[in-house]
């Protein structure tokens, strides 16, 4: 396979324009420097390319032309969503057309007997629950982008969200995509049943990061929404007893909607910022929503709350109404802005790891902290062992944009180190494949590639992304040597 | 458990050499399942006893384990702490964590807590090159590389030998009960699908030709006030009653004539097709025992949007699975060289061609 992120175009973009204008209109296509600028970068704005084209299709017949044309010149192709992803997956290519499915925004079908939505792949998830809603119905996963992010995007990265805990993430809500593959097959995964024959090419798509396919369609699983939902509040003087407590809520036979950690300066950056009612002195807070029938939440408030003081609580609050339910939750889901607040930037990091190492993780982050010179604040999807330190740095400062990555990469390699793994929902992309070399040995990413070959041959479909190729991580190796042993012994090192 | 092994190391041997000799290996774990897909041939490679519980946690919620531990060790563990694997694949006898991620089978619980692949975190595998792989893992949230733990599941073996699996486990409830109406196969349709689109703590629901069975699972006050909103009359041995059914051990299963399984949206009406019929998954999995040929029972299921594959007795050499559309085929054969370049892993199981 050729490194096609990097080769020339083999037809001049001149001609590639005129080509794409036989089935497209004239403003579908963009070319000029002005326009192409706002789709230099997605969520990770840390990295930056000028795409070569965008092209924004409104049929999916359209989308199917503008693969056989990319496939025919052997140019490679970027999907885009919403563009809010968090790793690089939507950096285009500067020798690569961005293809754009913000035009795709229709639901397309509510089927309130079945308790699905088929739904194009523009759409907004909050979209879905807000259509759904009058059926009595909702779609479970909300990521904290909901507002804005597309249900593509969060196939193509498996998000996750607050509630993910009980109710699962994308992949265990999506029933059927429909999509492209690079020479322009149509597939259908699934659909609106629970199961399909053959290979589960639905779970493989799931999480793929762009990589295999370009979905067109998606059928999603709509639960009823719950009766009601409580949420409580618990303050802790110290993080090893806030990591306790969500080990006993759950030893306890209790599975959540949801359960959040924050630690002190996330605390004190989200009340700052939306004001909602949190204890700006405790050194980390727990957020417990339960929900379902009436009588259920009752019971397992009581319960809830009586193991939170156990567990050495400083205060536990329950929210009054539903509007305070709101102020409590608004807080942890604007949390990633509310730190852009008081820094200049910050980087985001999503490593998982199993819940007992978290008081051991999050000790060492604080050390690490120190030896970088550079303050982290931590947002945790404790009940999933997901944890999003946020570095605060600031990129007009020379050097610190690199001090920082190397800092997170050493938060995501501690997260191996502990078992777990370098990335919970927000995917690879471009800006942890070098820590792919650290999680996977070489059989596994050669798997990898083979997988991606069966789907996209020639390698053209977000080339450069999620699976880094051997030769890159013997150059990352070898300058990274843990413990006096090179990673991938059997590569050739320049 | 003290017949508990680590046979990997030997597995992967045998699996090299069939890969230089090209020689197709038939993998096999309790036999469970041996009714299950296509008859093969191929030298056997037995994987049941590479056993034993590699580490279970109840607070992370995880259990791992090697592929030919029997499902009955795993899961009476899990009780011991109070937990268990909700999605409740069927066991038939003697069946081996292995045999049940290899099918996907899942049980009554499926529409409501999720199928077994849902449950999948991770998977150690023999490729057919002999490599021992590993991905996904310990944790419940995990996007780095591909899916290939979860693409595992359902294949049938034909992509790679588990070797060990992680999954995902759940506190068992507090209350569970079960009642039971008689009504119309028209009626017990509308209401199963009415019912699941309330929120209410239902776990299973199912209906046998004359009854309606919906299992309420969770705190005593939830099951309660749900069982005045639903009505009916309360089975007496619920448990059994599901495990029977899980296990096909209701008269329904017994016998030699093909028994069809039915993957379908829940709330679709009955379906013209001759033979007798047992609906689980809240309409969604139906059972159909009919000598209907197989192309009629596909058209019929393809029809509504869903999929037919015979699950026992019927003709074993030829298809069993639903067809597939030809770029998906394509898409299939390309998986399996990217995985068994050699096609020796249990080869023609699941179809005809790989
Ligand atoms: C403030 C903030 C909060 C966030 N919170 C969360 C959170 O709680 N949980 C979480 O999981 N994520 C979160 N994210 C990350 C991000 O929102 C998700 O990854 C989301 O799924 C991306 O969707 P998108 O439409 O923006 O995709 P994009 O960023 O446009 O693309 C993401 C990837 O998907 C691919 N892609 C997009 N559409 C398609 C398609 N139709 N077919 C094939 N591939 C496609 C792209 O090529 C790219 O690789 C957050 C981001 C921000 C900015």
């Amino acid at each position: 396979m050729r490194a096609q992120e990097n080769s020339r175009p083999m037809i001049d973009r001149a001609k590639m324009v005129r080509a794409l204008h036989e089935f497209l209109p004239v403003t579908a296509v963009l070319f000029e420097a002005e326009d192409l600028r706002p789709y230099e970068c997605d969520g990770l704005s840390a990295y930056r390319h000028i795409p070569w084209l965008v092209v924004l299709p409104e049929t999916v017949q359209q989308i199917q032309q503008i693969m056989r044309l990319c496939h025919r010149y052997e140019i490679p192709v970027v999907a885009r969503g919403a563009g809010t992803g968090l790793s690089g997956g939507a950096l285009p290519l500067e020798n690569g057309v961005l293809l754009s499915l913000a035009k795709f925004n229709q639901i397309l079908d509510i089927d309130p007997r079945n308790r699905i939505a088929r739904v194009q792949p523009g759409v907004r998830n909050l979209a879905i629950s807000e259509a759904a809603a009058e059926h009595g119905l909702y779609y479970a996963p909300d990521p904290s982008s909901q507002i804005a992010c597309s249900i593509g995007g969060n196939v193509a990265e498996n998000a996750g969200g607050v509630h993910c805990l009980k109710y699962g993430l994308t992949v265990h809500n999506v029933l059927g995509v429909k999509a492209f593959t690079m020479n322009g097959d149509l597939i259908e995964l699934g659909g609106a049943t629970f199961d399909s024959p053959g290979y589960d090419l639905l779970a493989l798509m799931t999480g793929s990061e762009g990589m295999l396919a370009v979905i067109v369609e998606v059928t999603v699983k709509l639960l009823p929404i719950p009766e009601r939902a409580q949420i409580l509040l618990a303050a802790f003087d110290n993080v090893e007893r806030a990591g306790a407590a969500v080990a006993a809520i759950i030893a306890d036979g209790i599975i959540p909607a949801g359960l959040e950690m924050m630690d002190n300066p996330a605390i004190r950056a989200a009340e700052d910022f939306v004001h909602a009612g949190y204890p700006v002195d405790a050194a980390a807070m727990l957020l417990c929503e339960l929900d379902g029938t009436n009588e259920e939440v009752s019971e397992q408030v009581m319960q809830v709350r009586r193991l939170l003081q156990q567990c050495g609580a400083s205060e536990v609050r329950t929210a009054q109404d539903e509007a305070e339910r709101a102020r409590m939750w608004a807080g942890r889901k604007a949390a990633f802005p509310a730190v852009g607040r008081i820094s200049p930037d910050y980087y985001c990091m999503d490593g998982t790891i199993p819940r007992k190492q978290l008081a051991h993780v999050l000790s060492r982050i604080g050390e690490m902290s120190k030896e970088y010179d550079l303050p982290v604040a931590n947002v945790f999807h404790a009940g999933d062992g997901n944890l999003h330190p946020l570095i605060l740095y600031d990129a007009n400062r020379p050097g610190e944009l690199e001090r920082t990555e190397e800092f997170g990469g050493k938060i995501l390699e501690l997260c191996v180190a502990v078992g777990g793994t370098i990335t919970g929902e927000h995917g690879v992309g471009v800006e942890k494949i070098n820590q792919m070399c650290v999680q996977f040995p070489s059989a596994e990413l050669q798997q990898f590639h083979a997988v991606k070959a069966a789907f996209d041959p020639l390698g053209l479909l977000n080339p450069g992304k999620a699976v880094p190729t051997l030769s890159r991580c013997a150059e990352f190796g070898a300058m990274h040597v843990h413990g006096g042993k090179l990673p991938h012994p059997e590569l050739d090192r320049f | 458990m003290n017949n508990n092994s680590d046979i990997s190391a030997q597995l992967a041997e045998r699996v090299r050499e069939a890969h230089t000799k090209g020689t197709a290996l038939n993998i096999h774990g309790g036999g469970s399942k041996d009714f299950y897909g296509r008859q093969t041939d191929g030298e056997p490679l037995d994987v049941s006893a590479h056993r034993g519980i590699v580490s279970y946690e109840p607070t992370e919620l995880v259990v791992t384990a090697r592929a030919g531990t029997p499902l009955n060790d795993i899961e009476a563990a899990l009780s011991e702490r109070g937990q268990m694997i909700p999605f409740g694949a069927p066991r038939f006898v003697n069946c081996t964590l292995g045999g049940a991620v290899a099918s996907g089978l899942s049980g009554p619980g499926r529409p409501y807590y999720g199928a077994l692949r849902d449950f999948v975190l991770g998977v150690k595998i023999i490729n057919g090159k002999g490599e021992i792989l590993n991905f996904g893992g310990q944790v419940m949230k995990n996007v780095a590389g591909y899916d290939v733990s979860r693409t595992m599941v359902g294949a049938l073996g034909t992509l790679g030998v588990l070797v060990e699996i992680s999954i995902k486990v759940l506190p068992q409830p507090v209350s569970k009960l079960t009642v039971q109406k008689s009504l119309a196969t028209d009626v017990a349709l509308d209401a199963m699908n009415r019912w699941s689109g309330r929120p209410l703590p239902i776990t299973a629901a199912c209906y046998d030709g004359n009854n309606m069975y919906l299992r309420l699972c969770g705190s005593n006050a939830a099951v309660d006030s749900a069982r005045k909103k639903l009505g009916g009359e309360l089975v007496e041995t619920p448990d059994e009653f599901w495990q029977k059914l899980r296990d096909h051990r209701h008269g329904f299963f017994s016998g030699e004539r093909p028994l069809w399984r039915l993957s379908v949206p829940p709330a679709t009406p009955q379906i013209s097709l001759p033979g007798k019929w047992y609906y689980d998954w809240g309409g969604a999995q139906r059972w159909l025992r009919s000598d209907a040929p197989t192309e009629k029972v596909q058209a019929a299921a393809g029809a509504v949007g869903g999929y037919a594959e015979c699950f026992r007795h019927g003709d074993r050499a030829a298809e069993v699975f639903h067809p597939l559309p030809a770029p998906l085929m394509k898409l299939h054969r390309n998986l399996k060289q990217a995985f068994d370049p050699r096609g020796i892993l249990n080869p023609g199981r699941l179809y005809k061609d790989f």
